[in-house]
């Protein structure tokens, strides 16, 4: 049976220039954890995996709101998989998320690998809607197949707005039934793992890194607005992840 | 709409300096990922469904006549590199010069006028082919075929690849293509938010690498 699943975050500031989770509702797959912190006066919290999600036919969803001042991280405990469903005849799983960041907000999105499984369907978007002074670091690994398998059908949209204007609109297919070309030397080039690392920061107004390229097959980009772009692909989600970490540890250092 | 028109419109002597560029073909065949016409034709048909589809959108819904500063900023958003926002803006401004020439238009003007350094090319071929009396789905072919077009010529070159092997993976491409340019066309009706943003990861990470190299044969 298919599951229907809508999760919840908001951040506040809790008038101790901390932070608080007046909303934090788990539903379905999607178990919801406030964790430690590593760096204060952030509030995390961890998804962490219930049941096996996303199966073909399901619908998931997380919003998470991070409203003026507050700061927020949300990771996960474990790479997402998307699975085949169990009936017969094969039917597509959706997964969206949905991210708002006030004045002054900072939110740190980085959750572990999707990893699109033989014979799953999945299509997956994200919108984020940023206020003029909110940050934003957000993560974005795709992983086609698990390990010596072929890939199942994934496609994926990020849409992000800065003060209601577009800032970045990437979107992927990859696997059988996708647009033909997907695995040629334009796209992925035989490329198993593909990620992004997006960082937003209106201070990048002033001054902004360069773009540079992080290797062979990775690159920094500056985007038209005040944000840095890392897209990269890599033989495998090991590989690929040594990329993103990098360049993250480069441009928190900034 | 004219069929004249558009065949001097998509004309590879249209001069609007389109021959300079190679579409991400040049350091595809310098990673080794193009290396007959198989890898052509992958490498075509995968260009195609990506900033094939994006940019045929963005001059459809041009043709259509939805705001052309929107669509710039749409293309903007859909562009993260910052070598081939340069491109598109370079081949904007070159287009721009000769449709003005060609088919002048109040339309046309006012774009030249906003974006003085160029504006994405596709919104303004888009803007070309209205001021042409041509219709959204004809700009969405226009731009579809030019990034098929574009590698196969570039490889013949670079790879000396038979020309007539060249032509043939564009033949075989036609059906996808006029299925692209519907289905541009179709987005560009449903307005700006409806617009396709398809993108090829190889292609924004390989125009960085290739437009630092002190040598090269295309521009991009």
């Amino acid at each position: 049976m298919s599951v229907q699943a809508a999760a919840r975050i908001t951040a506040v500031l809790d008038g101790r220039g901390a932070t608080a989770l007046p909303v934090l509702e788990s539903d379905g797959p999607l178990a919801l954890r406030r964790t430690r912190a590593t760096t204060t006066p952030y509030a995390r919290v961890t998804v962490v995996g219930a049941m096996s999600a996303p199966l073909g036919g399901d619908r998931l969803s997380i919003a998470a709101r991070v409203e003026e001042g507050a700061r927020l991280t949300v990771d996960s405990a474990a790479a997402t998989v998307a699975l085949p469903g169990p009936g017969r005849i094969p039917q597509p799983a959706s997964y969206d998320v949905a991210l708002t960041v006030g004045e002054r907000g900072v939110l740190n999105w980085l959750p572990e690998q999707l990893i699109s499984a033989s014979g799953s369907e999945l299509h997956m978007t994200t919108r984020v809607e940023l206020a003029a002074t909110a940050r934003l670091v957000l993560r974005e690994e795709q992983v086609l197949g698990r390990h010596g398998e072929s890939t199942g059908t994934l496609g994926a949209r990020l849409t992000v707005h800065r003060v209601g204007r577009p800032l970045l609109d990437q979107e992927v297919a990859y696997g059988p039934g996708a647009p033909g070309g997907w695995d040629g030397g334009a796209v992925l080039g035989g490329h198993r793992a593909v990620g992004q690392l997006l960082v937003v920061d209106p201070g990048f107004e002033d001054k902004c890194p360069d773009t540079r390229l992080l290797g062979p097959t990775a690159v920094l980009t500056r985007l038209a607005g005040p944000g840095v772009l890392v897209t990269a692909v890599a033989p495998d989600a090991r590989l690929l992840r040594t990329v993103l970490d990098d360049a993250l540890g480069e441009l928190l250092d900034a | 709409m004219s069929r004249a028109a558009l065949l001097v419109l998509a004309d590879g002597r249209f001069p609007a300096g389109g021959h300079a560029h190679s579409g991400g073909a040049e350091p595809a065949v310098e990673a080794g990922r193009i290396r007959n016409a198989e890898d052509l034709a992958a490498f075509c048909r995968g260009r195609l469904h990506t900033t094939g589809l994006t940019t045929a959108a963005l001059a459809a819904a041009a043709a259509h006549g939805l705001d052309p500063l929107a669509l710039d900023e749409a293309a903007d958003a859909r562009t993260p590199s910052p070598a081939l926002r340069a491109v598109a803006r370079k081949l904007g401004r070159q287009l721009m010069r000769a449709a003005r020439a060609t088919w002048p238009s109040p339309e046309l003007a006012a774009l030249a006028q906003a974006r003085p350094r160029g504006a994405h090319q596709p919104v303004v071929l888009g803007l070309t082919a209205r001021a042409a009396g041509l219709g959204p789905e004809d700009a969405a072919h226009c731009v579809a075929y030019e990034t098929v077009s574009g590698p196969a010529t570039a490889v013949v070159r670079l790879l000396s690849l038979n020309p007539f092997e060249a032509t043939a993976v564009l033949a075989r491409l036609a059906p996808e293509l006029d299925r692209v340019a519907e289905q541009a066309a179709v987005a560009a009706r449903s307005g700006i938010d409806a617009l396709p943003a398809a993108s090829a990861p190889l292609l924004d990470i390989t125009a960085e690498a290739h437009a630092a190299w002190p040598v090269r044969l295309f521009a991009s």
